[in-house]
């Protein structure tokens, strides 16, 4: 799913921690405009909309009647609107619709509430203890990705999923194998034949033996109400949104801050206090999720004045959307004083990011233990040196080398 | 004063308004949808319920002005 996206859309081009320049000189051609794109690497370009202005992204994401998430007529969804969905695509809640879209999310929500995830935040700690015990066992300079970053949202997901502690550095492994490009089809065939075949067997052990972990609890309470597709794929999606997301946001955060002295010195002023807003500016400001999935219109719809037709797609750009200046003033200064704003890092509409809540306990949980341990981390290298990572469904870092 | 409706029908589960306002939406233990602790909240909370109506993924939050008997 997530590499063909980035071959296929544009929507992913970065600079520095916003969006690139030659997609900002887009916007200002409109909030809605159509871009040509290859479905596939050589193949013919398609016509597609990329909505860019947060009013355009907010009216699309937020309009699941006249905006089909399953109805795909491109690319590796269900072709020509078919009501067929694929045996691989079970599960996977951001290729569905509605009423099925509701079905399955209103069974996994408890498991995501804001008091659900409380639960998680002892053993996230000790993760990132264990992380930094690790990082000054190695010595400086340290890659905070290789180290803490990855480390975190990996294990917090074993956790989530009840992937044993044994078994958790090969899952992962593989699972970044399966993404990465440079890599030979056969060896990412092979990584992913692993860790769907690793999570198959996760599925049939909690089949028969529930455990208190998150897929035990659904299957306790809703275990007739999934077939085993379903719950494989649910495991997936859990996988693909909960590994590079957190990683590119901790890290990423980690540098803005960095690189912002004057806005970490407002944070390390009361870090317990301020760190819920120093989270959401950073999660609005550096959107690391590129764009949600693709919509296809089902009626001719007007956004942004322009008639979009029924069976076309819009791509909607995260990062641009939150730096739209509707959204308040100076948006591209990252500014932790600011009142919230109302971004739309975690989606817009009824496919909202189910693991929202999860998400910012790690972040918050990550940034205290971090600064913390390290009063003055700082980077080992100079900014302009740290690679930053676009092939991935999250924008990120491939590594951040620091000192203490 | 604002009087708040939720909407736990269209809510999407997604937290937001616990998030922002814990004094006065919660989550169901059952479906993690809206809950109401404080349908008239405190006037110094008025601003953050505004921002976790427009926050809302659902649009499930309403925020009314109330008719005061002192205006």
């Amino acid at each position: 799913m997530p590499e063909e996206t980035q071959h296929q859309f544009d929507h992913a081009r970065r600079a520095g921690f916003g969006p690139s320049d030659d997609i900002r000189q887009q916007r200002a051609q409109g909030a809605l405009v159509k871009e040509e794109v290859a479905p596939a690497p050589g193949a013919a370009t398609e016509p597609i909309w990329m909505a860019l202005g947060y009013e355009a992204v907010r009216q699309v994401m937020g309009d699941h009647v006249r905006f089909s998430n399953q109805r795909r007529f491109r690319a590796q969804a269900i072709r020509g609107g078919s009501k067929h969905r694929p045996q691989e695509m079970s599960g996977h809640l951001m290729d569905y619709d509605q009423p099925e879209h509701t079905r399955l999310r209103k069974m996994l929500t408890p498991e995501f509430t804001v008091r659900r995830i409380q639960r998680l935040k002892p053993v996230t700690e000790q993760i990132a203890e264990r992380c930094l015990d690790a990082m000054e066992r190695a010595g400086q300079p340290a890659d905070l990705v290789d180290l803490y970053a990855s480390p975190i949202s990996g294990a917090v997901l074993c956790e989530l999923l009840g992937v044993p502690r044994d078994d958790r550095r090969e899952f992962l492994v593989k699972h970044q194998w399966q993404l990465e490009q440079d890599r030979s089809r056969k060896d990412r065939a092979a990584a992913q034949a692993y860790t769907s075949g690793y999570l198959r067997a996760l599925v049939k052990r909690q089949r028969k033996d529930p455990d208190e972990g998150f897929i035990g609890q659904l299957i306790r309470d809703h275990g007739d109400n999934f077939d085993d597709e379903e719950l494989l794929g649910i495991c997936g999606l859990m996988v693909l949104a909960g590994l590079d997301n957190v990683t590119g946001m901790i890290s990423l955060g980690v540098l803005a801050l960095l690189e912002h002295p004057d806005q970490l010195a407002v944070f390390l002023a009361d870090p317990e206090k301020n760190v819920d807003r120093v989270v959401d500016e950073l999660l609005r400001f550096l959107s690391v999720a590129h764009a949600p999935t693709p919509r296809t219109a089902v009626e001719d719809v007007v956004v942004a004045g322009q008639l979009v037709k029924a069976g076309e797609e819009i791509v909607c750009s995260i990062p641009m959307a939150n730096r739209d200046p509707a959204l308040g003033p100076d948006v591209d200064r990252f500014d932790v004083n600011r009142d919230p704003l109302p971004h739309i890092a975690f989606g817009h509409g009824i496919h909202h990011c189910i693991g929202a809540a999860l998400g910012r306990m790690e972040l918050r949980t990550a940034y205290l233990a971090l600064w913390r341990r390290f009063p003055d981390l700082r980077l080992a290298v100079p900014a302009a040196d740290v690679p930053h990572k676009t092939n991935s469904i999250a924008y990120g870092l491939e590594h951040l080398p620091v000192a203490w | 004063m604002v009087e708040v409706r939720v909407d736990p029908e269209i809510c999407a589960a997604s937290g937001m308004c616990k998030l922002l306002v814990p004094a006065v939406f919660d989550q169901s233990e059952e479906d993690g949808t809206v809950l109401l602790t404080d349908p008239v909240p405190p006037a110094d909370l008025e601003a953050k319920v505004r921002t976790a109506a427009l926050r809302c993924p659902a649009g499930a939050i309403a925020v009314h002005e109330m008719e005061t008997d002192a205006s």
